[in-house]
Formats: structure tokens, sequence, C-alpha cells
């Protein structure tokens, strides 16, 4: 892979697809850790804490400060989306809720920030390579779904119990005869792990696919010719507006279904 | 696209993340936010409370008018009836007072009456004297004569 983009989309956009990988043991091996990913993710994560957490310190029943009713906004709305779904305590997976939706919507709206902004920057420092958009990340977003996966698990166990949810793996939904136990089973697996799959892969499938877009219309400004120039600016606006939507709408679908997945392990078959 | 330690950083990332938001985020956000949907139902209540409130001081008040107005014209009434007991009163004082004083004045006027009717009398009895000594040329001795002249003043 060329570490610098001398012309040609293809490696343009291959170019752009690399993550910066600076410490690994062997090509392709586990031990590497994508540096981009984690760098960005993290910083939004903690933006995202520190912000929310600064308004939540100085919190008032009173009159609310702009600030303290924008949080209050969002809060109520995640909360609204779970009391919809879970009726139960919502202490835990309110804030879980939460987190997944502004996490995951400020990891996509990376994908707002112009495709060579980040990797440009990084490149003053000598790094060649930079992903902004974490979430188009299968790393990223399978961390996630997995996490979503063991609370998934263990609020089943917590609900049902372990001898409760063992019997429901094994007795639901066909019988409880024993030749149908291992049917069951498999059926039960195939859905607990279709779960984060499905989480997973559609927010990395669209992330990926609207980083994908935005690079091809970048590549238009490199294509030699002013019409195309001015086709790229004007496809890239359009882009980046019909973006905000499925930035949004994959934040959102990802919190609801991680609602929806949690309050699926507190229900009884 | 691969699978890497990325993978178990980012778990761990979302733990804490989870992790910090149910501990220093959520609980205060919406504890504000359930303690003011408190004061403003609190809010609504105290107002709907006020308004009832207010209705009920306006009927109160409005009863008190009432009384008050007719305790007025009860008032008035007393007044009007005293004042007409007064002035009967004071005219009956005036009727008393007048009959008096005309009782008064009539009983001057007899008694002056009488004391000019012996004046009278006593003159008349005098001057009979001196009439009849003219006549009788001859000094009647005033004092000897006394009685009979008397009687015969008394019966002038």
């Amino acid at each position: 892979m060329a570490s610098e983009p001398q012309g040609g989309l293809t490696e343009y956009i291959q170019h752009h697809l690399h993550h910066f990988k600076p410490v690994q043991i062997s090509e392709g091996g586990f031990w590497s850790v994508h540096i981009d990913s984690l760098t960005v993710s993290l910083f939004l994560g903690v933006a995202f804490c520190l912000w929310f957490w600064s308004k939540a310190r100085k919190a008032t029943s009173g009159v609310p400060s702009k600030g303290q009713a924008f949080v209050e906004i969002i809060l109520e709305f995640v909360d609204g989306q779970v009391k919809d779904v879970f009726h139960g305590d919502r202490r835990i997976l309110g804030p879980l809720a939460l987190t997944v939706f502004v996490w995951v919507f400020l990891m996509n709206a990376m994908d707002l920030l112009p495709v060579d902004l980040l990797p440009w920057i990084t490149h003053q420092f000598g790094i060649g390579h930079f992903r902004a958009v974490p979430t188009a990340d299968l790393n990223l977003t399978f961390a996630m779904s997995i996490t979503v996966l063991l609370l998934v698990i263990f609020y089943s166990f917590k609900a049902k119990g372990f001898g409760g949810y063992t019997h429901e793996l094994f007795t639901a939904p066909f019988g409880a005869h024993p030749l149908l136990w291992i049917p069951n089973f498999l059926l039960n697996l195939v859905e607990l792990l279709s779960k984060p799959v499905s989480l997973s892969m559609r927010l990395f499938g669209n992330m990926y696919a609207g980083e994908l877009v935005f690079m091809l219309i970048a590549g238009l400004f490199s294509a030699g010719s002013w019409i195309l120039y001015g086709m790229g600016v004007i496809g890239y606006a359009v882009w980046g507006i019909f973006h905000i939507l499925i930035i949004s709408i994959q934040a959102f679908i990802f919190m609801v279904l991680t609602i929806v997945y949690i309050s699926m392990a507190h229900d009884h078959h | 696209m691969e699978f890497n330690a990325t993978l178990v950083g980012e778990m761990i990332a979302f733990a804490i993340l989870i992790w910090f938001c149910v501990h220093f985020i959520w609980p205060h956000i919406s504890k504000a936010i359930e303690e003011r949907q408190l004061k403003i139902a609190e809010g609504l209540n105290a107002a709907e409370r006020a308004h009832a409130e207010l209705k009920d001081a306006d009927s109160k008040v409005a009863a008190e008018i009432k009384q008050a107005r007719q305790q007025a014209a009860e008032i008035i009434d007393r007044a009007q009836q005293q004042a007409n007991q007064i002035l009967d009163k004071a005219r009956a004082d005036a009727v008393a007072e007048i009959n008096r004083l005309k009782a008064a004045a009539q009983d001057d006027i007899a008694s002056m009456a009488q004391r000019a009717r012996e004046e009278l009398r006593e003159r008349v009895g005098a001057l009979a004297v001196q009439g009849a000594s003219k006549i009788v040329q001859r000094e009647i001795d005033a004092s000897a004569h006394k009685a009979m002249l008397d009687q015969l003043a008394a019966e002038i």
C-alpha cells in the first residue's frame, strides 16, 4: 500500500481505508491496535462524558440554563424511548441507551468532517494512515454489539435465574421434549448471535458506505476538470446534508435495538 | 477488514463510558428533571387552588357586601324611626310647654283683674264717702262709719 496518495482514485481510497496500526506483531495478527479508531472514539467518549457531567454537576431543578436544557432534552428523549419499550428499573438501561446514542452519534458525526482533514493533520505529524470514523471500523461496532450481547445474557440470567434461563434456552420455542433440546438450543443460539451481528454490521455498513461515497466525491476534486470539481463540491454538500440524516438514524437505531434486546432479555417466554 | 485488539479496547472503553454515565450523569440530570416536574406539578396545583380560593373569596365578598347593604338599610330605617320619635317627642314637649305657659299667663291675668277690682272697690268707697260728705254737708266721722262704708263699697 502506498504511503502517499499519488494520483489514481483507487489508490486514494485504498489509502484512506487503511487504519493507523503502529503496534503490530505480525501482519493480520490479532495483537495490533487501530490507534485511529481508539483515539477518536475515546476522545469523543470522554468529551461526551465531560460535557454531560459538567451539566449534570450543576443541574438544578429550577430554571435550567440553555446547556442544561439541551442535555435534558437529549436525556428525556432517550428516557422516553426506553420507557416505551422497557417497563422496569431504568437506572441502568437509561444511561446505557444514552451512552450508546450520543457516543455513536458523535462518532458517526466524524463522517461530516472533510474526509481528508484528519488524515492531513496527522500526516503533518508523520502518521500516514488515519481513519476518522470509528463506527466505520468493524472492531468498534462489534465491540459495542458484543458488550450489548453480554448485557443481554447477563440480564437474561438476572431476570430468569440461572436455571430459568438455561431451561428456556433448551425448551423454547418448540417444547420441552428431550429430542427438541438440541434444536431449541441451536435456534436460540442463532437468535442470540444474530443480534450483535445485525447491530454492528448495520452501523458499520452504513458508515463505511457513507465514508466511501465521501471519498468517491472527493476524488472528483482532483479529477482535473473544473466542471467535475464543481460537481464534486455540490455532491459533497448534498451527500453531507443527507448524511446528517443517516448518522442520526443509525445512532437512533443502534440505541433502540439495544433497548429492545435488553428488554427482551427481561421477558419470559 | 480484520479483527484485532481494538475490539477488546473498545469494549473496555464502552463499559467505562456506560459505568460513568450510570453513576455520574444520568442520576443527577434525571433527578433535576423529576424535581422540576414535581415543582411544576405543585405550581399548577397551587395555581388551581388559588383560582378556587379566589372564586371562594369573590363569593364571600359578594355575600358580605349584600349583608352590609342590608345592615345599612336597617340602620337607616332605625335612624329614621328614631328621628321620628324624637320629632314627635319634641312636638309633644312643645305643646305641653305652650299649655303650661298659657295656663300661667291666664293665672296672671286673673290675679291682676282681681287686684284691679279690689283697688276699684276701695276708690269707689272713698269717692262715695267724699260724695256723701258733700251731700250731707257735714262731716261724717270716717272712722265711725267705716263699717257702713266698707259694706257699701263691697255692694258696689
